[in-house]
């Protein structure tokens, strides 16, 4: 293999795996549970086992509070960690764009500007691994139907 | 990279050169194939046998008048004493090709299950099964009103047998279980647990996935009524798998799937039975690749199935020894390789299976992560998961030390 090739791949996987991606994984955000969820949906891939539980207290159209729960990659467990930063205290709208945003990008999408995201730009690298896109987006379609219930009730 | 071999029992370079696919590169290196427990490689004497079928005698089976037919219906019958004698079956008429175990399975729950199993009756299966062999029993259950009981899986991953026979009563109808186990490799003794199910008057079934690939197996011996497994585990085409059957309980039992083929008189009215092993094939059936599945055992049979579980036994616990003198690599499963099919789960520190595994595609080496379809036993173990190494006749005790450079290499990038 030439050493372009090498670094090509040194450079993939070091995208895969950002630092800000590990420190999420090794330091999570909002982890645990809500005293008094507006709802709380827990989601599954059946894929791999990954599990992500979103629970999210409203506070009229806000978000006021956000926590997660579960097991599985640092991929899926980082993106859950980075998404309740995300969206801790925006309106249950703005939440709802992020979404469609994030997993726009995810898709490839070639609408959405990633560095437009903030911080989520760093999972734009899971892109180069499709079959961890889904470990990526799991805590978002979570979040989508936490946020269903809770504005259902 | 040229594969050196220490190997006594196979000549692991011939058969290596058999694989045109371990000469491919992944990610510019060369391939480390060890998800055999998932789906097994193919040697070009298999591809071979495909390529010569439909080059040459492609043809439907049983009702040609021309050359053609009659070959391939040689061929296709060929294939299936080949399978009967393989498995030490008293004749091939108890052999029923599927598209595969789960198939297999599924016409034994529908088949046999439907008219056998009824309200407030129970079956007996173990906490490691596949879900292949789950959840056609707990449809079967729900449908009809039947309990499941589950034999228990201890710390050391083998079942826990000092209260077999509580788990016995009255009611019960089927005893089904894994030969060996995907996930832990844990070799059961099925003869033992068959003996005392038989001796209760209960219909027994063996998930035989993981085990005909792996080591010498007499169906006989085992002494199950049903005895499932998938041609694509064992060198052969996808596509094929095969359920072995007591003749008198084929007999007794109504067709699965139903149209031509299966049948013997066709009225308005109704119709009548094919004989055996027919009445259970309906339709066109994988003419192709249950010919090149006969290639593949002829394979097997070449290199003996002895010789095969001793290669696999051999690397296995060469990968158990690297593996544990890594200290935070827990390893599932019998400790002792005489006790476990080539299957190697395991955790490493706290890195997730699927952080490993991706981080070891990128060196060529593939192997499983996740819950190999058992997710209920992985709930057993307190995991949601494990990374998995399975072994086959083309493995090399080099290709586990690369292996374990990628491990290193995981580690060194999460650190
Ligand atoms: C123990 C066991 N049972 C059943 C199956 C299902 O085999 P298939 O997918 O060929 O039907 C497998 C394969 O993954 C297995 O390992």
């Amino acid at each position: 293999m030439s050493n372009d090739e090498y670094r090509r791949q040194e450079s993939e996987l070091d995208d895969l795996y950002r630092e800000i991606i590990i420190d999420h994984y090794r330091h999570p955000r909002h982890k645990g549970h809500l005293s008094a969820p507006s709802a709380c949906h827990e989601g599954v891939n059946p894929l791999c086992g990954d599990e992500v539980t979103v629970e999210v207290a409203l506070d009229g159209e806000a978000l006021g509070e956000i926590a997660y729960s579960g097991s599985g990659c640092s991929i899926s467990q980082s993106s859950a960690s980075m998404m309740t930063e995300a969206v801790a205290g925006k309106s249950v709208a703005e939440a709802r764009r992020l979404i469609a945003d994030f997993t726009a990008m995810m898709r490839g999408d070639e609408g959405i500007d990633p560095d437009a995201l903030g911080d989520l730009e760093a999972l734009s690298g899971v892109r180069k691994f499709p079959v961890r896109i889904k470990c990526a987006t799991l805590a978002w379609h979570t979040l989508a139907e936490a946020l269903a219930e809770a504005s259902a009730d | 990279m040229r594969q050196e071999t220490r190997d006594r029992v196979l000549d692991v370079n011939a058969i290596r050169a058999d694989f045109p696919i371990l000469q491919r590169e992944v990610y510019g290196k060369p391939l480390v194939y060890l998800d055999n427990a998932a789906t097994s490689q193919t040697p070009r004497q298999v591809i071979d046998a495909l390529v010569r079928y439909y080059e040459s005698y492609n043809a439907n089976i049983h009702r040609a008048v021309h050359a053609l037919g009659e070959e391939a219906t040689a061929a296709y019958e060929e294939a299936r004493e080949k399978v009967a004698r393989f498995i030490g079956a008293p004749s091939a008429e108890s052999v029923i090709f599927t598209r595969n175990t789960t198939e297999a399975i599924n016409l034994v729950a529908y088949a046999w299950g439907r008219a056998n199993v009824g309200e407030g009756d129970e079956i007996i299966l173990t906490q490691m099964e596949h879900h292949s062999n789950l959840i056609p029993w707990q449809l079967l259950a729900e449908e009809k009103g039947a309990a499941i009981r589950y034999i228990e899986v201890t710390p050391e991953g083998t079942l826990e047998l000092g209260n077999l026979s509580a788990l016995f009563s009255p009611r019960t109808k089927l005893l089904a279980m894994p030969h060996v186990s995907n996930s832990l490799g844990t070799i059961n003794p099925v003869e033992e647990i068959i003996a005392e199910a038989s001796r209760r008057g209960v219909t027994t079934l063996i998930d035989g996935a993981q085990a005909i690939p792996h080591m010498p197996v007499d169906v006989q011996a085992v002494g199950a009524d049903f005895y499932a497994f998938s041609a694509h585990k064992m060198l052969g085409p996808t596509g094929v798998g095969v359920l072995y059957a007591r003749r008198e309980l084929l007999e007794e039992m109504a067709p699965f799937l139903s149209g031509g083929e299966m049948i013997r008189k066709v009225t308005f009215e109704g119709a009548t039975w094919n004989d055996l092993p027919w009445k259970f094939e309906a339709g066109t059936p994988n003419i192709a690749d249950a010919i090149a599945f006969g290639s593949a055992i002829d394979y097997l049979d070449a290199l003996g199935m002895e010789n095969v579980r001793r290669h696999e036994v051999e690397v296995t616990a060469y990968a158990l020894e690297r593996l544990r003198a890594i200290d935070d690599v827990t390893l599932y499963g019998p400790d002792d390789p005489e006790g476990r099919g080539g299957v190697v789960s395991f955790n490493f520190g706290d890195l997730h299976p699927h952080d490993v595994g991706t981080i070891l595609d990128r060196q060529g080496v593939a192997i499983r992560a996740g819950h190999h379809c058992t997710q209920p036993l992985m709930r057993c173990l307190g995991v949601t998961g494990t990374a998995r190494a399975s072994f086959y006749v083309y493995n090399t005790q080099e290709e586990v030390d690369v292996l374990m450079d990628g491990l290193k290499a995981a580690r060194d990038f999460f650190r």
